[in-house]
């Protein structure tokens, strides 16, 4: 349920009317901006920023040490397997590498 | 793309899956049947089929697609509904394109647009109310569906029409509430579900303390995960760890959107306009106390059943259909007599047949293989 | 030779040429009187050159002979055009209905000759807005290389059509020795594309407004048949072509596994699109596999061939992108099976209808 993108917003297109716009890969769409924005901070302040994308609203600021973090764990994941991997030399590849 | 990319990376994959296969080695001693895993949201059942990511799952370890498509568990009754609206000649009636092609007891509103009403797909509520403001001389009613994701949508809309003095928009509510399905779900006898792939997008919007339930009641973990494939595989890994440790907690995979408290402002929001109703029925599952709303008081202007004096009618699902016991896990869709044969996605039946994102259409356009190999 | 000049219809009659001054196209344009013949000088035979102009009979005719010298048998395919708008970045209606009929000629492995036109119009439409979609027909044609020889105009009540409709019938000459085909495909043949998937139906999609998306993204459409001389030239095994146009890849694809009794394998990381489409998908919930084209041929070589196949598509300016998607195998006849970029597997199906934007 609920679709929901990571896009950039690169513009405020209307302060009073909390709207910004956001690009996700040169797409571009202008977005209400309400449930992102710091109370009483400029918009301004919202450039720049990763938000999720979510039916023309910016649901979520995207936390980019929440994210770091994450892909440190992931890493971590990957390093013991590829560790598991050495020791057990002959184990049979469940994925094919990509071309 | 930026934090999409990431979560993509088949390395990763591969390192998540030969840990998951670790796990259930270590838990397959004394174990007769698959460790049944849910996950609620629509949306991951689209990207476990997307990315083919069951046929990457050890045997002992299965996914059970939830109820959550909101398009899926649409009763028939209130598509009637709609389409009694959308046939109104004053009415430009707008809805997700999600929702266009759900059959009613007579016709979908793609139908209802052949047959001449004025039905719009619109990418977001903001376009339907901008849609209004240009057609002054139209009444522009907003088909409202969805989980509490997309209900701050709706409201801050309704909010803005309210502001805006625009008085020709009026939505249609279809809001449906997650939690309620969930302890309905969990309160069946029979559950066979050993822990739940939590809602990334309807977290971000009412936080995690909300699941607590889950664990605390009913001793199953959930995770809540973001939409891409390692995400659903890291989540995956971290339900079967509880499992594997004896425990039952709510785990935040997706914390780079879902803070732990929610979004204040989506949820202000939703709470000044919309209220729990008495209970709403759930194609497929019946009706579910506590798990609609409607709109309150203050917004009563807006609201396209008050507006239209809908005939709100009440449709029974065919009685062959197995929809309940797919959504509970009880049964896989090719169990189901109808399964691709009178229940097709071009003629659908039942609930799961009708979106993309339900199970019985996820299996039957995308999946298969496991299917056919039974 | 040039088969355009070669093949004349009657001699080109005076031109008795009145330009036209009305604004808008009424129904008395498709009256068959005066103002008919204005419209038809005026809008058309001042833009379609070759064979058809002037022409007073009511039929294009061919030299046998010479056609017979280009190949051994004749293609002939139709197809209707209705698209909204009527103008999109990278086209509009009249050049797609050229470059539809073109590419279905060409991917028999046919030479386009001629072309026919039938235009119905709705009553209102302005007629500069026809002038230049006649105008970009005409551009297209001589960019292809093929004559519209004979045509034909009508005009209905407002409300009968919308706009402007086009249906475009060709013939060609099929290349002797040449015999490509959706049956002939066989195990272990690789299936090429000619470059980036889903430009047309994302600027459509976008195009028509409601979605209130910005992007630079524009149809792809072309004429398709100088980059299909070529591919013929380094691929001479060529099992067959289909323009993947309504559908998308995933039609086509389905159709040649069908009609081949064969499986295919595709490969999702070495689908050529282009990063705005995949947002554009991203944010709408689209299947870009789904998406319509109107300048991408998707061909079938034996594997040997692959090599050559993709040098010459590569060196063409309409083949810069081309990459190898996939490959013919015996493993469950007439299904599709991609290879997700985890060597996960799913199966691409055909669509039901219309893909819909969803939001869950």
């Amino acid at each position: 349920m609920c679709l929901g993108i990571p896009g950039q917003i690169v513009a405020v297109a209307d302060a009073e009317a909390m709207l910004c716009v956001v690009d996700v890969s040169g797409v571009r769409r202008t977005v209400d901006v309400v449930c992102v924005a710091e109370p009483g901070a400029p918009l301004d302040d919202l450039v720049g920023a990763w938000v999720l994308v979510h039916v023309g609203f910016a649901m979520s600021r995207i936390d980019e040490e929440e994210a770091a973090a994450t892909l440190k764990v992931l890493s971590e994941i990957g390093e013991a397997a590829a560790e598991m991997e050495a020791l057990t030399q002959g184990s049979v590849e469940l994925l094919s590498t990509p071309r | 793309m930026r934090f999409v990319d990431e979560f993509r990376d088949p390395a990763l994959a591969s390192a998540l899956v030969k840990e998951i296969g670790a796990i259930a080695a270590r838990l397959e001693r004394g174990r007769d049947k698959p460790f049944a895993i849910m996950e609620v949201c629509g949306g991951h059942t689209h990207a476990i089929f997307r990315y083919g990511l069951e046929g990457l799952l050890p045997d002992l370890v299965e996914f059970v697609h939830g109820p959550g498509c909101p398009v899926c568990v649409l009763p028939m009754g209130r598509v009637d509904d709609c389409v009694d609206i959308a046939e109104r000649p004053e009415v430009i009636f707008t809805t997700f394109g999600d929702a266009m092609r759900v059959p009613g007891s007579k016709k979908s509103l793609l139908q209802a647009k052949a047959d001449g009403a004025d039905v719009r797909m619109v990418y977001s509520p903001l376009d339907a109310l901008t849609l209004a403001k240009r057609n002054p001389d139209r009444e522009v009613v907003f088909f409202g569906l969805g989980f509490e994701t997309t209900m701050p949508s709706t409201a801050l809309t309704v909010q803005r029409a309210l502001r805006e003095g625009v008085t020709n928009f009026s939505l249609f509510c279809n809001h449906i509430t997650i939690i309620p399905t969930l302890r309905a779900l969990l309160e069946q006898p029979d559950l066979g579900i050993d822990g739940f792939i939590g809602p990334g997008h309807v977290s971000m919007v009412i936080g995690t303390a909300p699941y607590r339930f889950i664990a605390e009641e009913f001793g199953r973990p959930l995770v809540v995960s973001g939409f891409e494939p390692i995400d659903l595989l890291q989540s995956l890994l971290m339900v079967l760890r509880q499992i594997e440790a004896g425990q039952a907690r709510i785990e935040n995979q997706y914390a780079r959107v879902v803070p732990e408290h929610g979004n204040p402002a989506a949820l202000r929001a939703v709470q000044e306009v919309y209220e729990p109703r008495e209970t709403f029925e759930w194609r497929g599952l019946g009706s579910i106390a506590g798990s609609g709303v409607r709109l309150t008081a203050p917004y009563a202007a807006f609201d396209a059943e008050k507006r239209f004096s809908v005939p709100d009618i009440k449709v029974a699902d065919p009685a062959q259909c197995r929809c309940g016991e797919v959504l509970t896990g009880a049964a896989k869709p090719w169990a189901c007599p109808e399964f691709g044969k009178g229940c097709t996605p071009e003629t659908p039946l039942g609930a799961l047949m009708v979106s993309s994102e339900g199970s019985c259409a996820a299996y039957y356009q995308y999946g298969g293989i496991r299917g056919e190999a039974a | 030779m040039n088969i355009s000049t070669a093949i004349p219809v009657a001699p080109p009659a005076a031109a008795r040429r009145r330009p036209l001054t009305q604004k808008i196209v009424t129904l008395a344009h498709g009256g068959g009187g005066s103002a008919m013949r204005d419209l038809i000088d005026d809008v058309f035979l001042s833009a379609f050159s070759g064979a058809g102009r002037a022409a007073p009979e009511d039929q294009a005719r061919f030299d046998l002979a010479a056609l017979m010298a280009r190949g051994d048998r004749l293609a002939f395919t139709t197809d209707g055009f209705v698209v909204d708008p009527l103008f999109f970045p990278g086209g509009d209606i009249g050049k797609l209905a050229v470059c539809g009929t073109v590419n279905d000629l060409a991917v028999g492995g046919a030479k386009p000759v001629a072309l026919s036109c039938a235009i119905i119009i709705e009553e209102g439409l302005e007629v500069e807005t026809l002038r230049r979609v006649v105008h970009s027909m005409a551009e297209t044609a001589h960019a292809a290389g093929v004559d519209i020889a004979t045509g034909d105009t009508k005009v209905v009540a407002r409300g009968a059509c919308d706009k402007l409709f086009i249906t475009t019938t060709g013939i060609g000459v099929i290349r002797a020795g040449l015999d490509v085909g959706v049956t002939k495909a066989r195990p272990g043949d690789r299936v090429i594309v000619n470059g980036l998937l889903g430009d047309h139906g994302a600027a459509i999609l976008n195009a028509r407004g409601d979605l209130a998306l910005e992007t630079a993204i524009a149809s792809d459409c072309a004429p398709l048949n100088g980059l299909i001389d070529t591919l013929i030239a380094a691929a001479p095994g060529l099992r067959m072509m289909r323009d993947a146009t309504r559908g998308g890849i995933a039609a086509v694809v389905n159709e040649l596994a069908e009609a081949s009794k064969v499986g295919v394998r595709l490969d999702e990381l070495s689908l050529p699109m282009r990063p705005e489409v995949m947002g554009f998908c991203e944010i709408l919930g689209l299947d870009p596999l789904y998406l319509a084209n109107e300048g991408k041929i998707l061909a079938v070589v034996p594997a040997g061939e692959t090599e050559a196949a993709l040098a010459a598509l590569r060196a063409h300016p309409l083949g810069r992108e081309a990459a190898v998607i996939g490959e013919v195998t015996s493993e469950r006849p007439g299904r599709v099976v991609m290879r997700t970029r985890f060597g996960g597997e799913r199966i691409v199906d055909m669509l039901v209808g219309d893909q819909l934007p969803r939001i869950c």
